[in-house]
């Protein structure tokens, strides 16, 4: 068994959740919504394992360190951390057909990452050989997957929105009753980003304290280092906007999903687009 | 009292307070900031300025879009936001200290009528005895009570984590302690870059702002090493450094090794790996395609050199071997960069052990020259950069306290329970400041347990 089999049986796992997951949806068999989720969970496990192995090999080879070091690595993890908040928020509110929102976000970066990325174990630069790297990427990517998630349920929002206000009949049928209350909706997302926020918060923390630790300066305006603030804006702005009379409801769930846009941008635009210190070493 | 000028300092505070302004300050930083994330920040590359125009370059240097983040606007909305957050939190502090310092401790009609959870419990028994059987209760279930009496009615009032209701002023708060921690730091402290050359010691590092600062002691590189992985990408970079204090090196700190993530502390001053090289010279050949006129060439390490044609050269970046990097080539080689004078730049590289590729490269860009790589002198150089910034304990000060402030905000909630016993009634009223949800299912469970409780304890 290897960890790239595993990652290869993970990536089917997602697809075949996330299409259950769209039938669920419009068949509203409830059976298909525990199967969805249960390949979903298995589909979790294998990463996990995956992860796991992933770690052991790389000691194997003898440039031992943790599966977060380059570009193949980070979307591997950040999908797993969308699947891990995804299944909490399944446990403690119940609300499965969410997983057809956040299961493609999951499944997008598992086929990227296994498709076009690189995906070989390479030793650590001189430049990620600290333990600072393990809490900053852990932090920083359950963040993130806090946000995408947030990002799914904001997406339904609109959508449960717009469809009642263009039908004038209560939502006794068709695909949004399967959707949760806006109400329900409006808290999820609102309860989503809470997680994220103190996490992304604690990632620029530990990202300000390794860089302080190696370089001396904790602050230096990297472009990376400002995406993420922008990202810190996007969110308290969402959080105040609560208190504040008409950001409620569409505003809000707009908000969230810029949100997440400037998060996505903030993790690969800037690699893509923009000079900086974050390479993932696969920047060759 | 509505003279001209409070209703303007009015409006002032009252614009100071809005949310609206808040959200407007967020959103504009939020998207302020991306402009220095796209133009280069301090001294623009030469590459990025023959990119733009003349008249862009202008513009951007007129309004500080090279050094953005230090730029007289982007301060303002600092300012600005700090201000209003400040001015935010002093208008609704008094009414949260008011509810954590000054509980209402009796549960009257109004205050009933104003709970979502209350709930009546019918207990016969006497007054006084079921008061102590309730307070022992809360005691143990929720927190200790506050006992009223008012005309033979009894009020208990228990409440847990009151404090949680500040963790909003405490972000607040944490946000100016950052602010002040940078303050400092950029006050007191500096920044700066040094270049030690193997065997020679320095005393002067060159600060950011270009001036010279004098350390008091010196820092003397006794070696550089670069160490690599079998795939040629970089393992480790070793700088042993030795401290002097007037001369004489200082026991614990002799031979002192710094890599990048470990850096060396003396005196409050902090030196840090971050780029090396080599001053040695780099040795060339270069002939015309038939291996004609063979002329040597020096290149320092350090600088170009000025060829015939008006172009300049400089190295890049130096192996002594390139097997890891190029598959069936081997021996030594380097990166060069030849500046045309018609501005043109061009990148190659020269190898030791093959000269047909050489000629190969030359033959391909027209007549040549053909240059050749002749080998290195190795004279090594360490990059240190040197910081001291008092303020930096302040900032994970404030940093700790958002992250607590954060949490308490999102994930505590005030929760206060009273109890009202009269005529045989016990009425209990809760209350929680968040997650409404959560407090339902935990007031009931309470009602429920005292309900229980109530009975077994019957004689």
């Amino acid at each position: 068994m290897t960890s790239s089999l595993l990652f290869n049986i993970t990536t089917f796992a997602y697809l075949v959740s996330m299409l259950l997951f769209f039938v669920f949806l419009t068949s509203r068999t409830k059976l298909l919504g525990t199967v969805a989720i249960a390949v979903a969970y298995g589909g979790l496990l294998s990463q996990t394992a995956a992860i796991a192995l992933r770690w052991k090999e790389s000691y194997d080879m003898g440039v031992g360190h943790a599966p977060l070091s380059n570009l193949y690595e980070s979307v591997v993890f950040f999908s797993w951390t969308i699947v891990l908040i995804y299944a909490l928020l399944d446990i403690k509110y119940k609300y499965r057909v969410i997983g057809a929102f956040v299961m493609p976000f999951a499944l997008l970066g598992m086929a990227w990452a296994q498709l076009g990325l690189n995906t070989g174990i390479e030793p650590l630069v001189p430049a990620l050989q600290s333990n600072w790297l393990l809490y900053h990427v852990i932090t920083c990517f359950l963040g993130y997957a806090a946000f995408a998630v947030a990002c799914g349920i904001s997406i339904m929002y609109l959508i449960k929105a717009g469809g009642e206000e263009s039908a004038d009949k209560p939502a006794g049928d068709g695909l949004l009753s399967m959707f949760p209350p806006i109400r329900v909706l409006d808290d999820l997302n609102y309860r989503a980003i809470m997680v994220g926020f103190p996490l992304l918060t604690l990632g620029i923390i530990t990202g300000a304290a390794w860089a302080n630790y190696a370089w001396g300066t904790y602050w230096s305006w990297d472009p990376k280092e400002t995406w993420s603030l922008i990202v810190w804006f996007v969110y308290a702005a969402f959080l105040h906007a609560r208190i504040t009379k008409g950001w409620v409801g569409k505003r809000a769930a707009w908000l969230s999903i810029i949100g997440f846009a400037a998060t996505i941008f903030c993790y690969l635009g800037v690699n893509l687009f923009l000079s900086g210190l974050h390479s993932y070493g696969g920047g060759k | 009292m509505t003279t001209p000028k409070s209703d303007f300092l009015h409006s002032l505070w009252d614009f100071f307070c809005s949310l609206k302004l808040t959200m407007f300050l967020l959103i504009s930083l939020a998207v302020i900031s991306i402009i220095g994330t796209v133009i280069p920040q301090g001294i623009p590359p030469q590459e990025y300025l023959a990119q733009i125009s003349m008249a862009k370059i202008n513009l951007y240097k007129a309004l500080g879009f090279f050094d953005m983040y230090h730029s007289w606007w982007f301060i303002l909305l600092l300012y600005l936001l700090t201000v209003n957050l400040v001015a935010c939190s002093i208008k609704r502090l008094p009414h949260i200290w008011k509810i954590i310092t000054l509980p209402v401790t009796i549960l009257d009609d109004g205050l009933e009528r104003s709970l979502t959870n209350v709930a009546t419990i019918r207990n016969p028994a006497d007054a006084s005895i079921v008061k102590e059987q309730v307070v022992a209760f809360l005691k143990t279930n929720f927190a200790e009570p506050l006992v009223t009496e008012v005309d033979g009615v009894w009020h208990l009032f228990a409440q847990k984590t009151p404090w949680c209701r500040l963790s909003v002023y405490f972000v607040h708060l944490s946000v100016i302690i950052i602010f002040i921690g940078a303050m400092v730091g950029s006050l007191f402290g500096f920044k700066g870059m040094v270049n030690i050359l193997e065997g020679e010691s320095v005393s002067k590092v060159m600060l950011r702002s270009e001036k010279e600062l004098d350390l008091g002691f010196s820092l003397r590189l006794e070696q550089f090493t670069l160490a690599k992985y079998a795939n040629g990408s970089p393992k480790e970079f070793k700088s042993i450094l030795t401290v002097l204090e007037n001369g004489k090196p200082v026991p614990d700190y002799t031979n002192a090794r710094v890599i990048v993530n470990d850096p060396l502390t003396y005196k409050g001053i902090t030196f840090y790996q971050s780029s090396y090289g080599n001053a040695g010279n780099y040795y060339f050949s270069v002939s015309d395609l038939d291996g004609k006129n063979p002329v040597s060439l020096t290149v320092p390490g350090q600088s170009s050199l000025n060829l015939p044609d008006g172009s300049s050269l400089h190295v890049i970046e130096a192996t002594d071997d390139i097997s890891p990097y190029a598959r069936g080539l081997s021996g030594p080689a380097v990166q060069v960069e030849i500046h045309a004078p018609n501005g043109k730049t061009e990148s190659l590289v020269v190898y030791a052990n093959h000269p047909e590729l050489n000629i190969q490269h030359a033959q391909k860009h027209g007549m040549g020259p053909v240059i050749h790589y002749k080998g290195a002198q190795k004279r090594m150089y360490t990059g240190l950069q040197v910081a001291k910034d008092p303020g930096v304990e302040i900032v994970w000060a404030g940093c700790l306290l958002m992250v607590i402030g954060i949490y308490a905000a999102f994930f505590m909630s005030h929760r206060r329970v009273w109890v009202r016993i009269q005529d045989g009634n016990i009425t209990v009223g809760g209350n929680a400041s968040k997650n409404q949800g959560a407090f339902r299912q935990t007031f009931e469970s309470l009602v429920d347990n005292l309900k229980s409780g109530l009975t077994k304890e019957k004689p």
